[in-house]
């Protein structure tokens, strides 16, 4: 084998390594809403989880959610309840129900489901206005749950 | 026709995204809108009640102006600071412009703009002769092919959003009155049913934003009931017209969905419903929005 394949064999590995572990969107068990396991055994990062709630292309919470603890974020939307003292109020396995798929917790709710993949009316190409290709992927990958549920299990009162 | 200057509507959009900063908003503005025009005055109802369907919805139905900021809604009060008085003085030159392959122009057949008063209120409608759901652009379109030998225009292209412009200002201040019933039951029924569907992967339906979450804020945008009395509008974020089929392909497009086309079966039931959301609001002629 070539250095140069070999090379590429290595990259491939590391890739398809966290595959084996986690869970699928399609696989995930919710109990009540709450989903028990880790989505990947990797402890979640919570300064990367405010990245993640804070960038547009990503979560994005702050559209809906205004969260104290995050003085810096502009003009945060107001249409949901303030996340502060979630942490309170849910355990570690509630919050990341309601962040894969708050339908489960909140029926008919306006939260979108962030690691959820199919069941969607003309899913599009992100925001392109496209059709998507398969396989979709979520909105936000495992790790990236993690991260979040890591920083939202903070918000204490 | 006076010439409106396109350098005042520019410097006012560059002082509105400064004034934006510091804004926050909740409610609809308590306001009045009285737009003054080369003709004089027109009073402008931008809060009415609601059409009986949505009698158990909303307490009163509002114009999208009621929910842009001080320095958006100010530059709607007059035809001289309007950024989309630029359009429809291009319009007007296309009206009179010789352009079909006879040399005929809009003018030699219909006269002045005028002569469109009252059309902007009643679109969408199902035509009488051919027994389709027209939208505005539909009977422009005709007359560009079958009656000027012309290739059809692109649903949203320029030429299409001046000749909007022009039509739509001719019926400033009448109110929004489309047919719900007879032939056009159906399509209404269609574009309802289009309008509480929840598309894309972020599962978000019109009603969602424009209906159960209005008067609040997603992060800096200030919610309206998503009427289109006001269409089409000048929209500062765009610098540019922005026609109502337009407008529902970005905010299909903004729930992660594959939007339909502007101008397609289903968008045109669409404004069909949303137009008749605003029966009783005024047509704005052309808005000012951002
Ligand atoms: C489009 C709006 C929207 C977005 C975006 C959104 N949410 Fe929500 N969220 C809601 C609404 C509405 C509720 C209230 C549940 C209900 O009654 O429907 C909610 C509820 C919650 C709750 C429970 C609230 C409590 O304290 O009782 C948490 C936690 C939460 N969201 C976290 C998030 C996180 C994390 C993100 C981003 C990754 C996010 N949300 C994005 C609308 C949103
Ligand atoms: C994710 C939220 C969201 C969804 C879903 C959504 N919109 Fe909007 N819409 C907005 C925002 C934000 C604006 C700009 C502020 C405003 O006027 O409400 C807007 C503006 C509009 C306007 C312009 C109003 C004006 O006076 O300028 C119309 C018309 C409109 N939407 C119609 C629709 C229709 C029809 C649908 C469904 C096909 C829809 N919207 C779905 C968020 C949304």
């Amino acid at each position: 084998m070539s250095s140069h394949l070999w090379h590429a064999a290595v990259v491939a590995t590391a890739m398809a390594t966290p595959a084996i572990c986690e869970t699928a969107p399609k696989d995930v068990i919710y109990a009540e809403g709450a989903i028990e396991t880790s989505l990947t055994g990797v402890a979640g990062n919570p300064e990367e989880g405010v990245r993640i709630m804070t960038t547009n292309a990503l979560g994005n919470c702050v559209a809906c959610h205004q969260i104290a603890a995050l003085p810096d974020v502009e003009f945060p939307g107001n249409i949901a309840p303030a996340l502060d003292g979630a942490g309170d109020r849910w355990t570690e396995a509630e919050l990341r129900g309601i962040v894969s798929n708050a339908k489960m917790t909140f029926e008919g709710t306006f939260m979108p489901a962030f690691y959820k993949v199919d069941g969607f009316t003309r899913p599009g190409d992100g925001f392109t206005g496209k059709a998507a290709t398969e396989p979709l992927l979520p909105v936000l990958n495992a790790q990236q749950i993690e991260d979040v549920v890591a920083f939202l299990v903070t918000l204490k009162e | 026709m006076p010439r409106y200057t396109k350098t005042k509507g520019i410097l006012a959009a560059t002082a509105l995204s400064l004034a934006l900063a510091g804004a926050v908003h909740a409610d609809p503005a308590e306001d009045e809108l009285v737009i003054e025009g080369e003709d004089g005055s027109v009073e402008i109802v931008t809060k009415t009640a609601p059409p009986a369907f949505l009698a158990d919805t909303f307490d009163a139905i509002y114009s999208g102006w009621l929910f842009r900021d001080d320095t958006t809604r100010d530059l709607e009060r007059d035809d001289f600071d309007n950024p989309a008085m630029v359009f429809v003085d291009r319009g007007i030159d296309k009206w009179n412009a010789a352009m079909g392959t006879g040399g005929e122009s809009c003018a030699s057949c219909h006269e002045g703009p005028e002569s469109m008063a009252g059309l902007r209120a009643v679109l969408p409608r199902v035509d009488e002769n051919t027994g389709k759901l027209m939208i505005m652009e539909d009977y422009i379109n005709a007359c560009v092919t079958d009656r000027m030998g012309l290739e059809k225009w692109g649903t949203t292209s320029a030429d299409m959003k001046d000749m909007l412009s022009l039509i739509s200002l001719q019926s400033r201040g009448l109110a929004m009155n489309v047919k719900i019933d007879g032939p056009a039951a159906h399509y209404w029924e269609q574009g309802k049913e289009i309008y509480y569907t929840r598309f894309g992967q972020l599962e978000m339906s019109c009603a969602n934003c424009h209906e159960d979450n209005t008067g609040l804020m997603i992060r800096s945008d200030h919610l309206s009931q998503g009427q289109i009395n006001g269409f089409p509008t000048y929209r500062l974020k765009d610098a540019g017209m922005v026609s109502a089929q337009q407008r529902f392909v970005g905010c299909v497009r903004d729930t992660r969905a594959e939007t339909f086309k502007a101008g397609s079966d289903e968008f045109k039931a669409l404004e069909l419903y949303v137009a008749s959301r605003g029966n009783g609001l005024s047509v704005e002629g052309v808005s000012v929005r951002h």
